[in-house]
């Protein structure tokens, strides 16, 4: 074997075989999932709490109308009871005091007073029901005065909701459906893993070398290996981790959502992956046909995404930008004695990371703004920001550009890397500065 | 024949001059050691000659041709900063740097069972690193440097960390491989381990060469003709007799036997010592007084950094 391909090896193996790396793996999905299960699981959680609320109407208009619900009582009380309750509020039997003063039509404000904190979900329950109940007196008002027959069925047909569907028209002008939800999701998904990987194992190629630094048994190795071996078999085979637990995780992602779907009494159907993510799309849809309709719509929306070339294009990224940025990683691993001074080098590797994905954010929102394009052709930012693009679909010529000078980025960093990387694993008991990391470039081997 | 040989190697790093034109040669089985104060350069020439860097002028030869690529999985090299990956088990651990050093899973399998029954750690096998005693982990450390039979091994600070007994275990061993044909370069301030196992020594200070040769030749080298004398009798027979043609450096009457130390002035030759002696006293014994490797070192680096 190689000693790259012994290097590698050794990366791989010790760390597949840590206890934190199985834990994390298998654990990974299932806080992915808690985290999109729990909220909506909390927020279906109906507020239980019984409340009694008391309603003082000087106008009249609401008299009688406010209905309560099973958990929130309204009970009207005259001008009587209001002066009294008012100023004892915290000591009577009522949660809170709704007022509304005789002019609210114009005011257009009512007041809840409570001696607690009142809860959104409730204030916006009893803003609705006041809206509505006025809304109904007034449009009341206007039949009765227009006096025409069936208007309010009218007013009611006057009621529209259009859907738009997208289509983006090929270089040859054949018209493409293209869905932008589809581009962002699948966007925003693509960026982040770059985004996650290259930070979460970049990391993990700095803390690799500083343990070789500390644990002083660099020296003994690079009197076999070259230390840019040992630099590229530690980053490809952290990569090759890195790989092996995405892969993991995207069998465990179909296999959950897969029994997820044979649980749910609504779809007996088994499909393909496609249909999953169709499927899971209109979740929500109620109405049978509808949602087949939109079945098939989602198909073909996703049919015009070009699949091929998108994951290309990610492989192509990923490995860009982790090359890229795993050997910046590695410099500064090599540079430093301890963890605390890795900081001062960390920071600049992290900004052009961290703005990257907020350039992203914006980059799915507007794919072809000045902004996306200048980040996705500058090498730091490209991997991240060119990915969000790609689902949208971006001209040939970017595309090239910003991959050769990412490549052209990537083999002068890990050059320069190297270099660093080589003087700097055997430099003790000094601490480093950014003048002294630019003389090492300059050291002949 | 030389195994090793260095000729006229220079290396600088920026603005400083880590070895100036410094020449060694190794003769084959020998133990040549490798000395200097701190800072002297001989960490920058052993890494030199693991490949590790590459000197700026000069030549490296092995077995009397250019030393290539290759080469280096000849070579076994015990650095002085050294250590092992900690959380790593041992074993794999030593198989992992068998291999790397050019060695088959099979090959590295059969030579650490000799050693690790040898030295009685099979039980360690499986234990991880951090687990071991500092001496335990140098021992491992030891195997993993020579496990592949290197023709030339490099072994710096080699006994640091070890109890005596150990100490005497590796000098053993470094000793009984000498004798299997190993050429040995050995890098150490405790001068009395070179006294005892090097045959050959060169010394760098301040980036340069000052001095080498055969070690018993040196240590001729820098005597200075003093004697030690013990004998029965009165000092004050031979005092008169001694006068003007020696300098008596030291003398201690203890009664029963008294002791000299004499250096000679002029030309003088022992011969001539022993027969003024011998007229008036007894003599119980006579030394030359051959200075140990610690004085030739200090007296040698002294001179350099006065000159």
């Amino acid at each position: 074997m190689s000693k790259i391909g012994l290097v590698l090896t050794r990366e791989y193996t010790t760390r597949i075989r840590k206890k934190s790396f199985i834990v994390m793996t298998l654990l990974m999905p299932a806080l992915m999932a808690a985290m999109f299960i729990l909220p909506s699981y909390f927020m279906s959680q109906d507020d239980t709490k019984e409340r009694t609320i008391a309603v003082y109407d000087g106008s009249t208009i609401l008299l009688g109308q406010l209905e309560s619900t099973n958990y929130t009582k309204f009970k009207f009380i005259p001008k009587e009871d209001y002066d009294k309750i008012k100023d004892h509020l915290k000591n009577s039997e009522f949660y809170a005091l709704l007022v509304i003063q005789p002019n609210v039509l114009t005011t257009k404000t009512v007041q809840l007073i409570s001696a607690s904190n009142i809860p959104f979900d409730l204030k916006y329950q009893v803003q609705n029901k006041i809206n509505t109940i006025i809304e109904k007196e007034k449009m009341a008002e206007v039949i009765k005065k227009a006096a025409i027959p069936d208007l309010e069925d009218q007013i009611k047909a006057t009621k529209t909701s259009i859907s738009i569907s997208t289509i983006k028209l090929g270089e040859s002008g054949e018209a493409k459906k293209s869905s932008t939800e589809i581009g962002m999701i699948l966007g925003y998904v693509f960026g982040f893993v770059i985004y996650m990987f290259i930070l979460l194992y970049g990391q993990m190629v700095m803390q690799g070398v500083m343990e070789e630094k500390q644990s002083r048994i660099v020296e003994v190795i690079i009197s076999s290996v070259k230390p840019f071996e040992l630099m590229m078999g530690k980053i490809i085979g952290i990569a090759m981790v890195g790989l092996t637990q995405l892969a993991i995780w995207i069998v465990l992602g179909i296999v959950i959502i897969t029994s997820a779907r044979g649980l749910m009494p609504a779809a007996q159907h088994a499909g393909t992956a496609q249909d999953i993510v169709a499927q899971s799309q209109m979740a929500a849809q109620a109405s049978a046909p509808e949602q087949l309709d939109k079945i098939q719509d989602v198909l073909s929306m996703l049919g015009s995404v070009n699949f091929p070339l998108i994951i290309g294009c990610f492989i192509f990224f990923f490995v860009g930008g982790y090359l890229l940025y795993s050997s910046l990683f590695a410099a500064v691993g090599s540079a430093v004695d301890a963890q605390e001074d890795a900081q001062q080098f960390m920071m600049p590797i992290m900004l052009p990371i961290i703005f990257a994905i907020l350039v992203m954010m914006s980059a799915i929102k507007n794919p072809e703004g000045p902004v996306a394009f200048w980040f996705s052709i500058i090498p730091l930012t490209s991997p991240i920001v060119m990915m969000a693009r790609i689902p949208f679909g971006v001209p040939a010529w970017q595309l090239i550009l910003s991959m050769v000078i990412l490549v052209i980025t990537f083999v002068g960093m890990v050059w320069a890397a190297g270099k660093i990387y080589r003087t700097g694993i055997l430099m003790y008991g000094k601490k480093t500065s950014w003048k002294e990391l630019g003389k090492w470039l300059t050291y002949k081997s | 024949m030389d195994l090793f040989s260095a000729q006229e190697v220079s290396k600088s790093y920026s603005d400083f001059k880590a070895l100036s034109d410094v020449s060694i040669s190794v003769p084959a089985g020998t133990v040549f050691g490798l000395l200097g104060p701190n800072g002297a350069g001989k960490t920058t020439l052993i890494r030199i000659i693991n490949q590790i860097t590459a000197p700026d002028s000069g030549s490296i030869w092995f077995h009397d041709r250019k030393m290539k690529a290759d080469d280096i999985y000849r070579i076994g090299y015990l650095p002085e900063e050294r250590g092992l990956y900690k959380k790593m088990k041992v074993g794999e651990q030593a198989l992992y740097l068998g291999m790397l050093k050019g060695l088959s899973r099979r090959d590295a399998m059969r030579e650490l069972k000799i050693w690790f029954e040898k030295f009685e750690i099979i039980s360690w096998w499986d234990k991880k690193v951090m687990e071991l005693s500092k001496g335990m982990q140098q021992k491992v450390q030891f195997i993993c440097t020579v496990l592949h039979k290197p023709e030339l091994m490099i072994f710096d600070e080699p006994f640091s960390g070890f109890d005596p007994i150990n100490t005497e275990i590796m000098k053993h061993e470094i000793l009984r491989m000498k004798k299997e044909g190993a050429t040995i370069i050995f890098s150490t301030h405790n001068m009395e381990s070179v006294e005892e196992l090097c045959d050959h020594i060169a010394l760098i200070d301040k980036s340069k060469k000052i001095l080498d040769g055969p070690t018993l030749d040196i240590r001729e080298k820098y005597k200075s003709n003093i004697f030690d004398v013990f004998y029965k009798g009165d000092f004050s027979k031979i005092e008169k007799e001694l006068t003007g043609k020696y300098s008596i450096l030291e003398h201690v009457e203890t009664g029963r036997t008294n002791s000299l130390k004499i250096q000679f002035l002029n030309g003088s030759t022992s011969g001539a010592l022993i027969r003024d002696l011998v007229e008036h006293v007894e003599i119980v014994s006579f030394n030359e007084l051959i200075p140990s490797m610690n004085e030739v070192f200090i007296k040698v680096v002294t001179q350099n950094s006065k000159s």
